[in-house]
């Protein structure tokens, strides 16, 4: 009974607190409902039964990379007036065009098929063993290239940042 | 019905954690006090009565509650009042997933002693830990003070870097334990001393209790706040509550990191060489002898208390104090000693009652742990010095994270061969 009331209200966190994301002028306030937008993320997750990847994403997005970028911004210290002037700019209507086709497209292919459900899982898919052992098993290969790929990233910023080391 | 006990179990912890705090802060003082070789707060007192200098505290609670709230011109408004709040929040919420003892059976229903056993247990711990350090750095950038701002950087780069060390460090546990879930680590470990993870998993206690150190910001890695270079770090502008958030937080954080080190490594709140079922078969017998043992602590300590009565002391209400509390403990600890004698020939504990009484033992015995490591806390502050900022980094990814990583390894091997 309380489930559906926590979906929709999380859910609807989750869209107000993207739309005040995009909207706010000054980048470190932007990055703070970004990560209310997380959270509100991570409790949808924890109402559809999918516990590990609920705590991840508070875990990896909220509390270590959004921390790396506000980080990034208190350093950089843009205020609100420099960016203020490239709001409006070509990229800015680029990005509205392109979202206004994505809406479309989901539009358009929810309307051609006809909204089905799907089979309910079993109780604790979600759960931390039953994704890992999807993980070490059946999707083992696109996990290790992930991590290399993750690698390749760490090792690259390494020589960007450190020329002679 | 569910949702209600939910919620009378968040606001008991909420209450428990609220009023420790205080406690600690006493216990802080004190502690430095003796480190230092002087005798800490004993002069705030109600009608003489000091109580060791616990008094102080209530003066510190009264002080910051009436206080003048300044905030600052050009400050960021909204995240400098919000900064406060969430430290405060997150330190408070990680005890949700914290077994306080074995589930209470009461008839067909099953009483959980923590608010969520949640299948993430340990992840979930981290993963709001890890928002921890919002507090700080809003607070620290929304103040608009260069000091403040260097203070939330510092913690920024500080914790996330911690977090990888204190991650990793528990890996081991995992691996052993085969299970996230706090209760399945405390029931792995069981109640023999020699199969608590403080014994098998050594490395990894070490590389966390570090690291938990850095988490929460406390000396030696207290540099977000490193009053010589930064006059008081993050919290600079704060004052009146919002201050006392800050600083309830940090003693909150102490008791959480506590009660995670006490559920990890040292058996929660198993009693150690005591097996449940050894308790539950002798119930009456544990009881009656705590009973007997709480009558002549009450009477040996009162006594002791009366002894050090000396009229003309002080010259005023404080010459009392020992007569006033020690005299009421002499009196409780015959009046217990009287009701035994006269109750306690046969009798035999109800079934639920007996449930009950196991539970607060156990409760007792693990706050009597996370008691203790609080007190470690504040015995490494007074003991060590400051790190300098390169040293913090050096000691975090190139000394921590290598022997974390190493530990997996090696107990993953042995988990393999086992």
């Amino acid at each position: 009974m309380m489930e559906p009331i926590f979906f929709y209200g999380f859910g609807g966190l989750a869209v107000v607190t993207a739309l005040l994301m995009v909207t706010r002028v000054n980048p470190i306030a932007s990055a703070v409902w970004l990560v209310v937008c997380f959270f509100a993320f991570a409790a949808l997750f924890i109402t559809l039964e999918a516990h590990f990847i609920g705590v991840i994403q508070v875990l990896l997005y909220a509390g270590a990379i959004m921390v790396l970028f506000i980080f990034v911004i208190m350093l950089l210290n843009i205020g609100a007036e420099e960016l203020k002037a490239r709001t409006m700019q070509f990229s800015g209507l680029l990005g509205g065009l392109v979202t206004i086709y994505l809406i479309v497209l989901i539009t358009l292919g929810l309307l051609k098929n006809p909204v089905r459900f799907f089979e309910p899982l079993t109780e604790g898919y979600g759960y931390v063993a039953p994704v890992g052992r999807l993980l070490f098993t059946k999707y083992l290969v696109p996990f290790e290239l992930t991590s290399v790929l993750l690698l390749v990233a760490i090792v690259g910023s390494v020589v960007m940042g450190k020329r002679k080391l | 019905m569910d949702y209600a006990i939910a919620a009378l179990k968040t606001a008991s912890i909420f209450l428990v954690v609220i009023s420790i705090v205080p406690v600690l802060i006493w216990l802080e003082r004190k502690g430095a006090a003796y480190i230092q070789d002087r005798r800490g707060p004993n002069r705030a007192a109600i009608l003489g009565v000091r109580l060791g200098g616990l008094i102080n505290s209530l003066n510190d609670v009264v002080k910051l509650l009436f206080k003048e709230d300044i905030i600052p011109a050009n400050v960021n408004k909204p995240l400098f009042i919000l900064a406060p709040m969430i430290a405060f929040f997150v330190a408070t919420i990680t005890l949700a997933v914290i077994p306080f003892a074995d589930p209470i059976q009461l008839g067909s229903t099953k009483l959980l002693l923590q608010v969520a056993d949640l299948d993430a247990g340990l992840l979930y711990v981290f993963a709001v830990s890890s928002l921890g350090v919002y507090g700080v750095m809003l607070a620290g950038w929304a103040a608009n003070n260069k000091y403040s701002l260097l203070g939330g950087l510092r913690s920024a780069a500080q914790m996330v870097s911690y977090e990888v060390s204190l991650g990793l460090a528990v890996v081991g546990i995992f691996l052993m334990a085969g299970s996230l879930k706090l209760t399945d680590i405390v029931a792995y470990q069981g109640s023999n001393l020699f199969h608590w993870n403080i014994l098998l998993q050594p490395v990894a206690f070490f590389i966390f209790l570090t690291a938990l150190f850095a988490e929460t910001n406390r000396l030696p890695f207290d540099l977000p706040e490193g009053e010589s270079e930064l006059v008081a770090g993050f919290h600079v502008e704060y004052s009146s509550m919002k201050f006392a958030l800050f600083f309830m937080a940090e003693y909150a954080h102490i008791i959480v990191g506590s009660c995670i080190i006490t559920t990890l490594f040292f058996g929660g709140w198993h009693i150690p060489f005591v097996p449940v079922d050894l308790i539950r078969m002798n119930a009456e017998l544990v009881a009656q002898g705590l009973w007997i043992g709480f009558a002549i602590f009450s009477i040996l300590g009162g006594g002791l208390l009366v002894r050090r009565f000396k009229k003309g002391k002080y010259g005023d209400l404080r010459d009392y104090e020992p007569l006033v509390i020690g005299a009421p403990g002499i009196l409780i600890g015959f009046a217990l000693l009287g009701l035994f004698a006269i109750f306690a020939q046969d009798w035999e504990f109800l079934p639920w009652g007996k449930n009950i009484f196991i539970a607060t033992l156990q409760a007792g015995v693990f706050l009597a742990k996370v008691l203790f490591f609080c007190f470690f806390f504040i015995w490494v502050r007074w003991t060590l010095p400051r790190f300098r900022y390169d040293q913090l980094m050096r000691l975090g990814w190139k000394v921590m994270l290598p022997l974390a990583l190493i530990n997996i390894l090696v107990t993953g091997w042995v988990v393999l061969q086992s």
